[in-house]
């Protein structure tokens, strides 16, 4: 329980769809047992289609997506162009790299839409920057388990926006409802090419 | 700084068993331990319906990373009067450390024969669940390491799944998953079994929203639940594979179905 990636909870998931892509998060914030926040967004966006979800401990949560909201910055107006997501992903890892010895105690998933061919992309990294790219799903946070259970029976391919949707939504919620760390409702992402819609779910409030 | 340190890394070789030299200890001196447990993986799962139970278990043993057999069962029938448990009504899953598995499941189909035998009727199940809890609280200071689910219908004929931790802990459930892939497994089944965080579209806002009403699954349903719910636990975890054993207790007996997992 003293493991700096499960004293502030939290869980996060992305999903790949047909011509889709969604990532979702809670919005607990705890000390250990203790609720401190239910308003603790778990979800950053860095582009018209790129985001980036960040789990494990809630100061390193905060620092990381402030240091890539910087770099993002600094990436725009060198090229003068929005960041694509598997740049961005390349970023990230090797963002967390150069901690190799003293790494943020975050779990990053990073899901949007390639800017020229419109297709999904999502991936997911360990603390270090190792990427896990999946055709499929990426799950992170302390209902990780929990997590796989439920998309890997619920997901299959080439779900369109409002199924998908549905899909995450449903792993999201009865995956965080058998975490103690994890809940308090949820934010949605369904990300389309020109479209992104966010959703606010309201789940148990236990 | 290393001399600071308590890192084997930095003062010579590292070890990944137990059996690291003891620094300073008298010449000749050996640490000899027995360790009593081990963890055999594995899952279970039960779920009741309105006139049935199905229990369902993989068959994959493992310890550590080695898979010690791809056929070992652990969902067993009970209460029967002879040893191939042909006219058995109740079944006992068990998971955790094998042996305290069975040595639990044989204590338990003893204790119903030895029920039948004084009352010349069958146990039934809300007894067998008291009873079964009585027997794991007796070793409370040197526990059964074994999760075990007992499933069977009761006197109305309804199912009936009783669900334990290892010193006797128990309460009866419509639907229960146990072992090393529960917690993969759970929320799947509050969500499709229990319709958990499932509500009418438009019947409301936020809290106000109506649930979706509950219904007792069908047997073709709830075999198709079990066997996705484990094809899911399969994909993920690694202690979980090789066979799924399936008893479905209905008044007319006790069903084995016996279905293949990856063996991967």
């Amino acid at each position: 329980m003293s493991s700096p990636f499960s004293i502030n909870g939290g869980a996060c998931v992305a999903m790949v769809g047909k011509d889709c892509v969604a990532i979702a998060c809670d919005l607990r914030l705890g000390l250990q047992a203790l609720t401190v926040s239910n308003n603790f967004p778990k979800i950053f966006q860095y582009g018209d289609n790129v985001f980036l979800g960040l789990t494990g401990l809630a100061t390193d949560v905060n620092t990381v997506s402030d240091l890539f909201r910087w770099k993002v910055n600094m990436y725009r107006l060198r090229e003068e162009r929005q960041i694509a997501p598997r740049t961005f992903a390349n970023l990230v890892s090797s963002s967390l790299y150069e901690k190799r010895f003293g790494p943020y105690f975050v779990s990053p998933v990073v899901a949007g839409l390639d800017p020229k061919t419109g297709r999904p992309f999502i991936c997911g990294f360990d603390s270090i920057g190792c990427i896990d790219f999946a055709k499929d799903f990426i799950v992170s946070g302390t209902a990780s388990e929990q997590l796989f259970g439920m998309c890997e029976s619920l997901w299959e391919p080439d779900l369109d926006a409002d199924a998908l949707f549905e899909t995450i939504s449903q792993s999201l919620l009865n995956a965080v409802d058998r975490d103690a760390l994890s809940g308090w409702g949820a934010h949605v992402y369904i990300i389309e090419k020109d479209k992104v819609t966010k959703r606010l779910l309201k789940g148990r409030q236990d | 700084m290393s001399m600071f340190s308590q890192n084997p890394l930095m003062n010579g070789p590292n070890y990944s068993f137990s059996e690291t030299p003891r620094v300073g200890a008298p010449e000749g001196a050996r640490e000899h331990r027995f360790d009593p447990y081990t963890d055999n993986g594995g899952s279970t799962l039960a779920i009741a319906g309105a006139d049935f139970t199905i229990m369902a278990g993989d068959t994959r043993l493992t310890s550590g990373y080695s898979i010690n057999s791809r056929f070992h069962r652990k969902v067993f029938k009970i209460g029967g009067t002879t040893t191939d448990q042909h006219d058995a009504h109740l079944v006992l899953s068990v998971v955790g450390f094998a042996a305290d598995g069975e040595a639990l499941m044989e204590r338990v189909d003893a204790m119903c024969k030895m029920y039948r035998y004084r009352h010349g009727r069958p146990i039934s199940v809300k007894a067998c669940a008291q009873r079964l809890s009585t027997i794991l609280y007796n070793k409370r200071f040197f526990p059964y390491y074994a999760y075990a689910i007992l499933g069977g219908l009761d006197e109305e004929g309804k199912g009936a799944v009783y669900s334990y931790d290892p010193v006797g802990s128990y309460e009866r459930e419509q639907c229960r998953a146990g072992g090393a892939a529960a917690s993969l497994i759970m929320p799947f089944l509050d969500n499709q079994v229990n319709f958990k965080n499932q509500f009418i579209p438009g019947s409301g806002e936020g809290h106000a929203l109506q649930e979706r009403e509950r219904r007792p699954l069908t047997r073709q349903e709830v075999e198709v639940l079990v066997k996705d719910a484990f094809d899911g636990a399969v994909e993920r975890h690694i202690e979980v594979g090789d066979g799924l054993q399936m008893m479905v207790i209905t008044n007319k007996g006790i069903e084995e179905i016996i279905l293949p997992l990856k063996r991967d």
